[in-house]
């Protein structure tokens, strides 16, 4: 729609992001790979040498990488779980009239502003310590042991902070679509005869289906790299119970020093976020376009 | 449907709501109450909830203990310079995408946003060492540099939807009154856009002053963030839970008051405009 | 002065040519409407001119001059919006001024410039209001007055009545007339109205699919249409077209009889015909009558004629002002 004298301008405008994000691509990721291919520990400085492949073979081949990958897919489809099927209920309800809502409203979204070294030291202090946290009082009270979440559902227990994290954000978008459903719409279906139920699976899910895409595609790229709640929490432990894979590669390569067996840890994030991605940008893709 | 039975109805979903939002809300809630209490209270069993010795020595022990002070002005130099430097280097792109847009400009969006699916683990060891050999590690500046490098997507497809709501014939007219493109950014597009601009800045904000990858692993006791101020309390010392909580309360504040005022931009702008 | 020559223009997207190739002359002082469906490829005509999109061939020459590569602004053209596109940022004073500010003239006369406009436009008393608390037609006003303020060698407006309510669009159509007579500046104006074509041209531009399909005054194209495309589109309501027999007797492949020049009678005529549908105007009844063996004709009647929905009545064309076309839609004179 313009004229050439305003596109070429355009170009030199898209420059410095371009080059600066393709820079922020392939630098650090070329040198992990160059790294990858090294036997290099931080602690016998001046000892690099190549390693073809070993660190690869070191990493797949360690049982600590597939309870990783098993504990990185448990996170993140944990906490999608929760959140979407939890901010689908609370969009709904907060959609009703009620007394107060901006009240509830700011009250619902407080923990996605909360910064995750907080949120996760107060749940493990104050809530899941089996002496002194609340939910040990709780239990007492009915009568109960105080279980000791941390120690013995250590995933579990990431999970459900992670997810405490999340809820607000998916309620907040579902609850935003939910808004924009015509009005018209849901009358015309209750003059069709549309019970409660029907109008929820025939009018209000596939409106909202977009919405989900988005929460899915987001929560996905920030769950993949869920980091900080497991270092102040578990430390990845009991032994590697609550370890993901970026949990992984930062004790390899910041508490043992191995830049090379951490880098190849890397590479495998990664390419495993990059089939993530892959299956995530095409579905968002086809419901953007819409 | 009969004017009684939605009013009863209405107070029924009030106190559901209610319920929900402070449970939701409890364990700030809770944070909160606990950073007024005694060492003491705060342990105690039963849990006092509201009568107790309300006390404030907490946010004075905090700030002498660990200069609660310094980290927050780590906070704020990388969150707001971060933010900054984005925007700065954000708005032309942004600009041209939405106002000359070409056959790739979806790709171009589309590749920005894949850079924030490649997980950080994948360059955080040769980020760890470029910034160890550069003297960057635990600098303010270097903190600033990659906090805007994450979130610079997110700022410039933020921005690119406000602008795409700016109606291309408002700068046409411009053009056609005479005025250069510069002019055209100065005295048109940008007063146009300063509310999607303030809402990006917002955002990216928030998102960098909560942001705990890089900040934990790429400083230490110079330059360290509250992010990693509090990952300090996971050691013993989070069992002293008044203290924890009044630090706790300081970090989470200012950031919850800023949330709270965009909680509509909040939606828009992480979902990239997909979402209205 | 305000004259311009389009030479040989076309405009391309990809593989699509909007515009194959137009010449079109426009003398000083003239108001020359491009009129046509949408999708005619009118807008993308102005833009060229204005210089929002670059021509893919050809020369645009405004006032003697080769404005092919000048950018919009050297262009000495003012522009309406559709949308008005007002500036929703500043006052209406500063929108006004916005032209002069950036042409880097005096404070003092651009605020003379300012007021003098707002006195022709009828706007001093919101000089200082913002965009939003005016009205539509205020809002086009204050358009205007940004366009005129520049004093442009010629002024464009895209399709700018088509956001107006249909009084107010009435108005305003009056207005812009008035200010083409007191200006007598060179003004081109887009539309897909026909009435809006008819009622204020000079000139006008029948555009089809990028093409000419011919220019000429409003009078002309009424009366003589070069083709059917032209006589289906100018004229309310359309003009009626009949093939086969009824032609052949005219030496036809098509003939053409406006509604207005169709003669009704309850006892005799040419055609035969059921009355479906009776609009009542007042004025004027518009009678849509399922003709036997030719199809549903439109007349135009006087409104006290009695009629009403199953009357047998008959139609006789004018014979005067019957337009015949051959197979390839051409007027045959």
């Amino acid at each position: 729609m313009a004229t050439l004298h305003t596109r070429s301008a355009a170009r030199l405008m898209i420059a410095p992001s371009v080059l600066l994000l393709l820079a922020w691509m392939i630098v650090p990721l070329a040198l992990t790979i160059y790294f990858s291919l090294l036997r290099y520990n931080l602690l016998m400085p001046g000892m690099e040498e190549f390693a073809g492949l070993s660190n690869y073979t070191y990493f797949l081949t360690d049982p600590a990488f597939f309870q990783a990958v098993f504990n990185t897919l448990a996170i993140v489809l944990g906490v999608l779980f929760i959140t979407v099927v939890g901010g689908i209920g609370l969009a709904l309800l907060l959609d009703q009239p009620m007394f107060g809502q901006g009240i509830v409203r700011i009250l619902v979204i407080a923990p996605f502003l909360i910064m995750p070294t907080v949120a996760a030291l107060v749940w493990k202090n104050m809530f899941m310590n089996p002496v002194n946290g609340l939910f040990a009082w709780l239990a007492k009270l009915v009568g109960l042991q105080p279980f000791d979440f941390l120690a013995n559902a250590p995933l579990f227990s990431i999970i459900l902070i992670v997810a405490w994290q999340w809820l607000p954000f998916a309620t907040l978008i579902l609850l935003t679509a939910l808004q924009s459903l015509d009005e018209e719409q849901k009358e015309a279906a209750q003059m069709d005869g549309a019970g409660a139920l029907s109008r929820f699976i025939y009018l209000v899910l596939p409106h909202l289906s977009r919405a989900i895409t988005v929460v899915i595609l987001i929560q996905t790229i920030f769950l993949l790299s869920v980091f900080a709640e497991i270092l102040v929490t578990t430390n990845g432990g009991p032994g590697t119970q609550s370890t993901n894979l970026t949990f992984l590669v930062y004790a390899q390569a910041l508490l043992q020093f191995d830049v090379g067996g951490a880098s190849a840890g890397g590479i495998i994030a990664v390419i495993l976020a990059n089939i993530v991605a892959f299956f995530l940008m095409r579905m968002i893709g086809k419901t953007l376009e819409a | 449907m009969a004017r009684n039975v939605s009013t009863q109805r209405k107070l029924v979903t009030t106190v559901v709501a209610w319920t929900i939002g402070i449970l939701i809300f409890f364990p700030i809630l809770w944070t909160f109450l606990t950073s007024f209490k005694t060492e003491a209270q705060a342990i105690a069993s039963p849990p006092a909830f509201l009568f107790f010795d309300w006390t404030t020595e907490n946010y004075f022990e905090v700030q002498s203990r660990s200069d609660y002070f310094k980290h927050f002005m780590n906070s704020v130099v990388v969150s707001f310079g971060s933010t900054l430097l984005g925007l700065v280097i954000a708005i032309p792109s942004a600009w041209a995408m939405a106002f000359a847009p070409t056959k790739r400009t979806k790709d171009v969006l589309m590749w920005m946003l894949s850079t924030k699916m490649m997980p950080p683990v994948g360059v955080l060891v040769p980020m760890y060492l470029i910034f160890r050999n550069t003297g960057l590690l635990d600098t303010r500046t270097g903190l600033v540099l990659v906090l805007t490098l994450i979130n610079l997507p997110i700022i410039i497809w933020m921005l690119y939807t406000y602008f795409k709501e700016i109606p291309g014939e408002i700068l046409e007219a411009a053009r056609m009154d005479g005025a250069s493109l510069a002019k055209e950014i100065i005295y048109v597009l940008t007063p146009m856009a300063i509310p999607g601009i303030a809402s990006t800045l917002l955002l990216n904000i928030i998102l960098a002053w909560n942001e705990a990858f890089w900040t934990l692993n790429l400083s230490a006791a110079k330059a360290a963030p509250l992010t990693a101020f509090i990952a300090s309390y996971s050691s013993p010392e989070g069992l002293f839970y008044a203290k924890l909580s009044a630090a706790s309360t300081m970090a989470i504040a200012p950031i919850l008051i800023l949330g709270w005022f965009s909680q509509k931009q909040l939606v828009r702008g992480l979902t990239f405009g997909a979402v209205k | 002065m305000g004259s311009i020559t389009l030479k040989n223009v076309s405009k391309v997207f990809g593989a699509h040519a909007v515009i194959p190739s137009i010449d079109l002359d426009i003398n000083d002082g003239e108001f020359v409407v491009f009129v046509g469906p949408s999708g005619c490829g009118k807008s993308t005509l102005l833009r060229l001119i204005a210089g929002l999109e670059d021509v893919s061939d050809g020369a645009i020459v405004i006032d003697g001059k080769n404005a092919t590569e000048l950018p919009p602004a050297k262009r000495g053209l003012s522009m309406v919006f559709q949308s008005y596109a007002l500036y929703p940022h500043m006052s209406v004073r500063a929108n006004i001024a916005f032209p002069l500010k950036m042409a880097g003239e005096d404070k003092a006369v651009i605020d003379k410039k300012v007021e003098d406009a707002a006195r022709v436009l009828n706007l001093t008393d919101y000089l200082d209001r913002k965009p939003r608390q005016l009205s539509g037609g205020q809002r086009q006003r204050v358009a205007i007055g940004r366009a005129i303020v520049r004093q442009p060698e010629a002024f464009l407006f895209d399709e700018p009545l088509s956001n107006l309510d249909a009084a107010l669009r009435v108005n305003m159509r009056l207005e812009i007339s008035q200010l083409h007579q007191q200006l007598k500046t060179t003004m081109i104006y887009v539309t897909h109205d026909q009435v809006e074509a008819m009622t204020m041209a000079d000139k006008i531009v029948v555009l089809n699919r990028g093409r000419i399909e011919q220019v000429g005054s409003p009078l002309e194209l009424y009366h003589r249409p070069d083709n059917l495309f032209v006589a289906g589109f100018i004229g309310s309501p359309k003009m009626n077209f009949i093939s086969g027999g009824p032609a052949a007797s005219h030496q036809a492949h098509t003939i053409g009889v406006r509604p207005e020049h169709l003669v009704l009678s309850k006892d005799h005529g040419t055609w035969q015909g059921t009355v479906g549908v009776a609009e009542h105007l007042g004025s004027d009844t518009f009678l849509h009558v399922r003709a036997d063996d030719i199809g549903t004709l439109t007349a135009r009647v006087s409104g006290d004629f009695p009629v009403t929905h199953g009357d047998r009545v008959f139609l006789t064309p004018d014979p005067q002002r019957l337009h015949k076309f051959d197979e390839k839609g051409l007027a045959i004179r």
